[in-house]
């Protein structure tokens, strides 16, 4: 295998692993904040055991969120050093303004909320938490800036062959990272709620805690609904922007080889072949695509086949004659759809959730709630599939029409090393996910009752169970 | 002064940051292997850093961030160049930052013993690892004309770096030291300062054997002839100073001390660095300058406006977290970690 390859692969295991910690941070440290908010305001002990209890399951995951994002700002220059070289000018500036506006403020508040439950007064220990939050918002708009570039290049001159940039305010009002953003932040409080969701809906079918696991079921229906809904309105104008800005990504994702016609059908299944750019089978559903492109039922969208044609006028000269601009289709249609299911399935658990909490037959319910443990995967899976379609649909490229992907790579690490630092990663990121699963699981288990116990007992003496 | 200049003090204090902050976390990750006499101290010891080991380890983040932002080469060359070392420094400090939070979420001995273990090879590892990253590279390193590094084992590890790595290391562990003296009561506090004050004269020791190393291995003395020698001269006080306030029983002095006294020293890398920010063992016409390794001049103008709005705030929060957690830890109280 080349290094290329290998590098990529590397990128794509570090990326979607620290991401499925990143979006259940964020929503849960909205939604604990929302909690502990109620508590202080309402004066309810019960919201303070939420708080808690939702805080210890928010901690398990926020461990291993913040040490697997300690790679992301080493590993640009460690394996993909041309591309540092190429873009540090643009890119590097929003990874440096994430770390001091977002990191230090979540560390540091993050500190006081963990070991400030009895120091600190309870506003100032009600706001340690929501900063902890708008820290870890502050982050994915920093971040996102930096993708946005990525996908959308803009504010920049090239000048002494890289990248440097002229115009900072560009960059953080990029078309593509306000279609991005909320996407992203909404996603994630979507993730949170319905961990929340299936923790709860769980607990209800074993008829522990109903008056906690209800009143957070509740909180979690709410956030999860206007979080899931929300990700499908701003998935609707990222697509739309998508179009204009990266027309091939947008052609691969529906599977389209030659110009619609006007009004495009949006393709619900396609058996795509690649090797005779065609698709065997389609099943599609009028209308839909130009609805989806332009908001109106009209329009046509033009095919991956044109678009190579206008790419390699444009940009052979950048990169060389003969280059294919088409992604990998059948990974970028896939996970596109994977992505718009489970998101869809999300509104539609969340409808009936609310419905049924209105009609106050949720607890009884236990057909739904069996549906909403499994349920918890799908925003993950909604959130992973969502970022292969962004970031495969992107290739060749890593900076759309300025670098390709396999100018990107570290000339000189080579494939040996890279291999070795995935088997590494690879290793502890499974000891990672087993060790992690298995304290959630014990904590889910525990409930938040017993837990108050075990912490009291464990204040007089640490070691008094363990016999030391 | 120029902005890259300017970016490369802001750098140097990111650094310096780091290992004093991070440095005495460091230390006390690794005392708990040899200080603490049973599993109940060491939780005392590690909870006397629980708020702090986080915030104290963005300080590497953003100096990474911002050698990112204000000289991409220098980014570039330094993280694919110590490919090894840094995925060894990553992996280190992964296993340590979970460590702290999991050690006690089962009630089983045997569980905490294994995370303890986990803090402490993640306490121990990079500081020696950065320690060698940074003595190597005053050194220099083989660095091409296309500023690409190719590093062999030895350019990595050798006696100069080696010994580089383990100065910081013991820095880090006598900083930790007093720190936890400052920062405990009854026994532990005593046996760390005890054996601060021992440490001390081994850290004189090392650092006198480094700098007769460094004036041989390295320029430094030739490039900086007057303000390192000062420097020199400054870290031995400090660090004689430490060992006065020790036997004093002064411990927020003493901690200040050692604390200077790895500041100095790791200033006395970047000034001797200055303006380079890479050193080529092959060429010196291939060194990585703050001239030529750097951004834009619009670039760097925009970082320095960000950076100076918002460092205050950052200080200003951390000083507060430093001072809502003033109080020595003890087991006389519920301990989270």
């Amino acid at each position: 295998m080349d290094s290329v390859l290998l590098a990529r692969m590397q990128f794509a295991l570090t990326t979607i692993y620290h991401f499925f910690f990143v979006p259940l941070t964020i929503g849960l440290a909205f939604i604990i904040a929302l909690m502990q908010t109620l508590y202080v305001v309402k004066k309810n002990e019960i919201y303070k055991k939420m708080a808690k209890f939702w805080g210890h399951l928010f901690l398990i995951n926020f461990a291993v969120g913040v040490v697997t994002g300690i790679i992301q700002e080493f590993q640009f220059g460690m394996n993909w050093s041309d591309y540092s070289r190429f873009v540090g000018d643009v890119f590097g500036a929003p990874l440096a303004i994430e770390a001091l506006l977002a990191f230090f403020m979540e560390s540091t508040f993050i500190g006081l909320w963990i070991f400030g439950w009895d120091r600190l007064p309870k506003k100032v220990h009600l706001a340690s938490i929501w900063l902890v939050s708008i820290g870890t918002i502050i982050s994915g708009f920093w971040i996102l800036t930096a993708n946005s570039f990525m996908q959308v290049p803009v504010g920049y001159e090239i000048r002494n062959g890289r990248a440097e940039m002229v115009d900072f305010l560009a960059l953080i009002t990029n078309g593509q990272l306000w279609v991005e953003f909320p996407h992203v932040i909404t996603g994630a409080l979507a993730t949170g709620a319905f961990f929340i969701a299936g923790v709860s809906a769980y607990n209800l079918l074993r008829k522990k805690h109903i008056e906690f696991y209800k009143k957070s079921m509740n909180i979690a229906l709410i956030i999860g609904f206007i979080g899931s809904l929300g990700t499908a309105f701003t998935g609707h104008g990222q697509a739309q922007y998508l179009v204009k800005t990266q027309p091939m990504k947008m052609a691969a994702a529906e599977g389209i080889w030659e110009d619609t016609p006007d009004p495009a059908p949006w393709s619900a299944f396609a058996w795509i072949d690649t090797k005779n750019q065609e698709n065997k089978f389609e099943l599609n559903i009028p209308y839909a695509l130009s609805y989806l492109a332009y908001s109106k039922f009209e329009g046509s969208l033009k095919g991956m086949k044109t678009l190579q044609a206008e790419y390699a006028k444009k940009y052979d000269p950048i990169v060389g004659k003969g280059t294919n601009y088409i992604p990998p289709v059948k990974t970028t249609y896939w996970s596109f759809r994977l992505m718009i299911g489970f998101g869809m399935a999300m509104i539609l658990l969340s409808m009936i959730g609310l419905y049924l909490w209105k009609k106050g037959r949720l607890e009884q319910s236990s057909m739904f709630l069996k549906i909403l443990v499994p349920a918890i995967s799908f925003p993950f899976l909604a959130n992973t599939f969502g970022w292969i379609m962004t970031e495969v649909g992107r290739q060749p490229w890593t900076v759309f029409g300025l670098m390709t992907t396999a100018d990107a790579v570290s000339p000189n690490v080579s494939a040996g090393t890279i291999l070795f630092s995935i088997i590494m990663y690879t290793l502890i990121f499974t000891i990672l996910a087993g060790v992690m699963v298995y304290l959630m699981v014990r904590e889910i288990k525990r409930g938040p009752v017993e837990h108050q116990d075990v912490n009291s007992t464990v204040s007089i003496d640490p070691f008094n169970k363990a016999g030391v | 002064m120029e902005l890259s200049e300017l970016w490369f003090v802001l750098i140097s204090v990111l650094f310096i940051g780091f290992f004093f902050l991070e440095g005495f976390d460091f230390g006390v990750g690794m005392s708990t292997r040899f200080l603490a006499r049973d599993q109940k101290e060491r939780t005392i010891m590690v909870n006397t850093i629980g708020p702090f080991w986080d915030a104290n380890e963005v300080w590497l983040i953003t100096g990474a961030g911002a050698i990112f932002a204000a000289f991409p080469h220098w980014y570039a060359t330094m993280f694919s160049g110590y490919y090894l070392l840094m995925l060894t420094v990553l992996l280190s400090l992964i296993g340590r930052g979970v460590a702290f939070e999991y050690r006690r979420k089962v009630e089983d001995t045997r569980w905490t013993n294994v995370w303890d273990w986990v803090i402490f090879f993640g306490s121990l590892l990079p500081p020696f690892l950065l320690g060698v990253l940074f003595t190597s590279m005053l050194k220099g390193m083989p660095i091409h004309e296309d500023m690409n590094m190719e590093a062999g084992f030895s350019d990595v590890m050798n006696i100069y770096s080696i010994w580089g790595g383990l100065t910081i290391t013991l820095l880090c562990l006598l900083h930790g030291l007093t720190f936890l003296s400052l920062k405990t009561e009854g026994e532990i506090r005593q046996r760390s300062a005890a054996l601060a004050k021992k440490l001390v004269l081994a850290v004189l020791g090392l650092l006198i054997v480094f700098v007769g190393l460094s004036s041989f291995m390295t320029d430094i003395f030739e490039v900086r002839p007057i303000l390192e020698p000062i420097i020199v001269v400054l870290i031995v006080l400090a660090y004689g100073l430490s060992y006065y306030f020790i036997s004093n029983k002064r411990e927020g002095m003493a901690f200040t001390m050692t604390g200077l006294g790895i500041g100095l020293t790791v200033s006395s890398i970047f000034v001797g660095l200055f303006p380079r920010v890479m050193v080529s063992s092959l060429n010196k016409a291939f060194n990585l300058t703050v001239y030529n390794a750097s951004s834009g001049a619009y670039s760097l103008k925009i970082m320095t406006i960000v950076a100076v709005t918002i460092l205050p705030f950052v200080l200003g929060y951390t000083i507060y977290s430093y001072y809502v957690f003033r109080k020595r830890v003890s087991d006389k109280e519920h301990l989270t970690y």
